[in-house]
């Protein structure tokens, strides 16, 4: 069965790109972009996967995966997160928030295909 | 285009998109009224820019936006204060960074010294404070998916002795994070022949088993050629959220705090595979998750959200728009043949639905409009930087105002307003601005307001662009236009005249040539440019208080409200919007003043009277202005002119076509159109006919004029 995945990330060119690379890679893919929104796409289309970067306006990435860990419907769902940045500190508190991974920006499509692989069935 | 490609465009786009929402958001902290949502907003901005450098290989954009990212990082969590001169470096890096992202754009270079000093200006700023400037300094090459680059000691003893034994406990908080030992094991599996075993001892009863807990735990025994940093990177971002051992087989195993047997491990998801030794196949994907199953239940390819927005080339909206202009054509066409006929009576319902056809193509040609209309924003946003540019040069100081930048208009007015706006504002901090200490010995801030606005006004957008300066120094103007011939002496000229001299070409009153408006082109260019957009452009001077330009540009260059007119035989389209009033003169009001001008007394003041059939060659001799129509026009500059034509035919919506682009310019006339019969009726340039007769003034060339009555 088609894997749906949830990329959620303010900037259109980083949602075109992964829209890009995971629908050549087989996927099925629903975007968002803002936590807010990442949120209700959730609750209205499901995912198996969620993708969600961390600066973003109105609910940041770690306050969308705890609102999402936070629900019944995807407290399980792999959440990996793509982002610039790689500092320690805030790769923590995206796990203590709850994330599954973490992938660092510029993203190599093969590796992050690889990744969704490796967290999903 | 490939995909690729296609992506880079928009990446370029939101670049744009993201530089503004920066000048924006530093310009609002700059006035002082930016809220920590700004400054994340401004945050955001840059470390977007950055993001998507860094996808394309931009190394240069990526460094840069990487310096004044930190900067705005520490700003954004209150250790660097923000301040006035904090605000403005950034507001010159946001500059430098405009430029970077040009560069990486369109292939050109940038002033390296320019962003080397920024850089340092930036990292300076960041330095200020307690925290190093190093803090964002990106952490050395990891895997690409570990939460932190794991250590490892590589064994050095030399040959691998046995196969490797991996003990893998996983915590509750693994199951949580959404990761699945299974897909861990597979992993492991695919590195290459391995047997894996599971302790299931941990399970409790069913009663007591806590669906979320953790129970298992695996022992796995891989082929030992394979490197420890292979296994290890697997379990990397799991790493502390379970109990890991690896050693080799028969090794004596590391000290490692086992925790006390937690309840035990693992929900739904591992439980019913507890089967011990397992064989794990490479491949062992099929295998549905009852969770994962009905959360991808929705089957066919569910669509992203709904956008609000859609793209569209401009070329299709262009053809729409000529597709549109043939139909409100022919839909004219249509309606005078009918007429013609006779045939129909006007309440027949050929009419109504005639009438009907018509409504509906109007409203169809104003919603087609409407999409290429935009707000002038996408003009504004560019002119801060060019104002702080100038300012910079001229040394000095300038605040810059702007309203109404949600005005629209159509698009193709938008691209067109860009170089006259950049002009006037050149001229405005250039010529119309003193100095500071000019500015101070005046009794006035030291710092110049100049304000760029835009708004609608009868049908017409108005740029206004007004400074607080010293204004035009009308003596020195009037004697520099009389010292270049320009002007006659002896001619008696109103203030307003003087001010507008500085349009005539060849005018320039800096008395050295400055690096900023003394480039060659001179108001004169600006003024004719907008005028071959049917525009109008006109200056407004209080000496010691200031200027403003006022500049007016139809709001669409491709459809005119109009009054169809005859004149020596030829139709000819007025422009609705010059047009004050329509009368018959009588015989008492027309003044003939000297052999060839006459004036119309309209109530109680004196226009001057204008044959348009003499003015365009039509013909040689004046129609009585008895005999004619009068129609009162008012032109930009708010001159009065009464047009005489032979009659009025009606009022008509018209399709411009550009004369200049299918003939060439001519005088008097802005454009041309289609009628409904299918002739072609030129369209009334009433500034330019309203100029060339105040122009006629001055000089002595003879305009015949038929004796009144």
């Amino acid at each position: 069965m088609t894997k749906r995945i949830l990329t959620v990330d303010d900037s259109r060119m980083m949602r075109e790109m992964l829209l890009l690379v995971l629908k050549e890679a087989g996927f099925d893919v629903v975007q968002a972009e803002d936590g807010e929104h990442g949120v209700e796409v959730l609750e209205q289309h499901g995912a198996d996967v969620i993708i969600t970067d961390i600066n973003m306006p109105k609910l940041d990435g770690f306050g969308f995966i705890e609102r999402v860990r936070a629900g019944q419907s995807h407290r399980a769902t792999p959440i990996l997160v793509l982002s610039t940045e790689s500092e320690a500190a805030k790769k923590q508190r995206a796990r203590d928030a709850g994330a599954t991974g973490w992938i660092v920006k510029p993203f190599d499509a093969v590796k992050l295909v690889d990744a969704i692989r490796r967290v999903s069935a | 285009m490939d995909a690729f490609e296609s992506i880079k465009v928009t990446f370029f786009q939101e670049c744009d998109e993201q530089l503004a929402e920066l000048e924006n958001g530093l310009m609002a902290l700059e006035a002082g009224d930016g809220d920590g949502e700004v400054i994340n907003a401004v945050f955001r901005a840059v470390h977007s820019v950055k993001g998507g450098a860094g996808a394309f290989g931009y190394e240069d954009l990526v460094k840069f936006a990487h310096t004044f990212e930190t900067a705005l990082d520490l700003m954004r969590s209150g250790k660097l204060a923000i301040d006035a001169d904090a605000v403005r470096v950034m507001l010159r890096a946001s500059d430098v960074l405009a430029d970077l992202v040009h560069a990486a754009r369109d292939g050109g270079s940038v002033d390296q010294e320019r962003c080397d000093t920024l850089a340092e200006e930036l990292t300076l700023l960041a330095s200020g404070e307690s925290k190093p400037a190093a803090m964002l300094e990106p952490e050395e090459e990891e895997d690409s998916f570990g939460f932190t680059p794991l250590q490892i000691a590589l064994d050095d003893t030399p040959a691998p002795s046995g196969r490797w034994r991996i003990k893998f406990k996983p915590h509750q908080a693994l199951y949580a994070k959404g990761n699945d030992p299974l897909f861990l094991l597979r992993e492991v599996a695919r590195l290459g022949e391995c047997e894996i075993e599971m302790d299931a001892d941990g399970v409790p009863s069913l009663d007591a088993l806590d669906p979320d807990g953790s129970y298992l735990s695996w022992t796995v025994y891989l082929d030992g050629e394979k490197a420890e940093s292979d296994i290890r990177d697997i379990f990397d971002f799991v790493e502390s959220d379970c109990d890991l051992v690896i050693d080799r087989e028969g090794a004596a195993p590391k000290p490692v705090v086992e925790i006390v047997p937690p309840v035990a491990a693992t929900p739904a998801v591992a439980a019913p595979r507890a089967v011990a030794p397992a064989r794990a196949e490479p491949e062992h994907r099929d295998e549905a998750e009852p969770g994962k199953a009905a959360a991808s239940a929705g089957g066919a390819s569910a669509s992203a959200p709904p956008a609000a927005t859609i793209r569209v080339d401009l070329e299709r909206v262009d053809r729409l728009i000529d597709l549109v202009g043939e139909l409100v054509i022919n839909q004219a066409m249509l309606a005078q043949r009918v007429g013609e006929t006779g045939a129909v009576e006007r309440s027949s319902s050929v009419a109504l639905g005639l009438d009907e056809l018509e409504q509906l193509t109007r409203e169809l040609q104003d919603s087609v409009m409407a999409i290429r209309a935009q707000p002038v924003k996408s003009v504004f946003q560019r002119m801060p930087r060019l104002v702080r540019e100038i300012a910079t040069a001229t040394g000095k100081q300038v605040r810059l105002v702007m309203e109404g930048e949600g005005t629209e208009v159509d698009k193709t007015v938008i691209e067109r307003l860009s170089d006259p706006i950049t002009h006037m504002l050149r001229n405005a901090v250039d010529h119309g601005l003193e100095g500071p200490d000019e500015r101070i010995d005046a009794g006035k801030p030291a710092e110049g307001t100049i304000k760029l606005a835009a708004l609608h006004r009868s049908g017409r957008i108005v740029i206004e662009v007004s400074d607080d300066g010293r204004g035009i120094n009308r003596e020195r103007v009037r004697a520099k236009a009389i010292e270049k011939g320009l002007i006659s002496p002896d001619v008696p000229m109103s203030d307003e005249e003087i001010d507008n001299i500085i349009f005539l070409p060849g005018f320039s009153t800096a008395s050295a040539i400055s690096d900023i408006s003394g480039r060659g082109v001179g108001m004169d260019v600006v003024k004719r440019s907008i005028q071959a957009l049917g525009g109008r452009i006109s200056i407004t001077s209080q000496p010691g208080r200031g200027s403003t330009f006022t500049l007016s540009l139809p709001l669409t260059l491709a459809v005119l409200d109009g009054m169809v007119v005859t004149s020596a035989e030829q139709t000819l389209i007025a422009p609705l919007t010059t047009i004050i009033e329509t009368l018959q003169p009588k015989d008492g009001e027309v003044h003939r003043m000297g052999p060839n001008r006459a004036v119309l007394s309209v109530r109680d003041s004196f226009v001057p009277l204008i044959d348009v059939g003499v003015s365009l060659g039509f013909h040689e001799t004046p129609t009585s202005p008895t005999d004619g129509v009068i129609l009162l026009v008012e032109s930009e500059g708010g001159g009065r002119a009464a047009l005489l034509v032979d009659a009025i035919q009606g009022q008509r919506q018209v399709v411009i076509k550009s004369l200049e682009a299918n003939y060439q310019r001519v005088e008097g006339v802005a454009a041309a159109t289609i009628l409904g019969d299918g002739r072609v009726a030129l369209i009334l340039d009433v500034d330019g006919l309203v100029a060339q007769r105040a122009a006629d003034n001055r000089t002595s060339d003879p305009i015949p004029l038929a004796k009144a009555g």
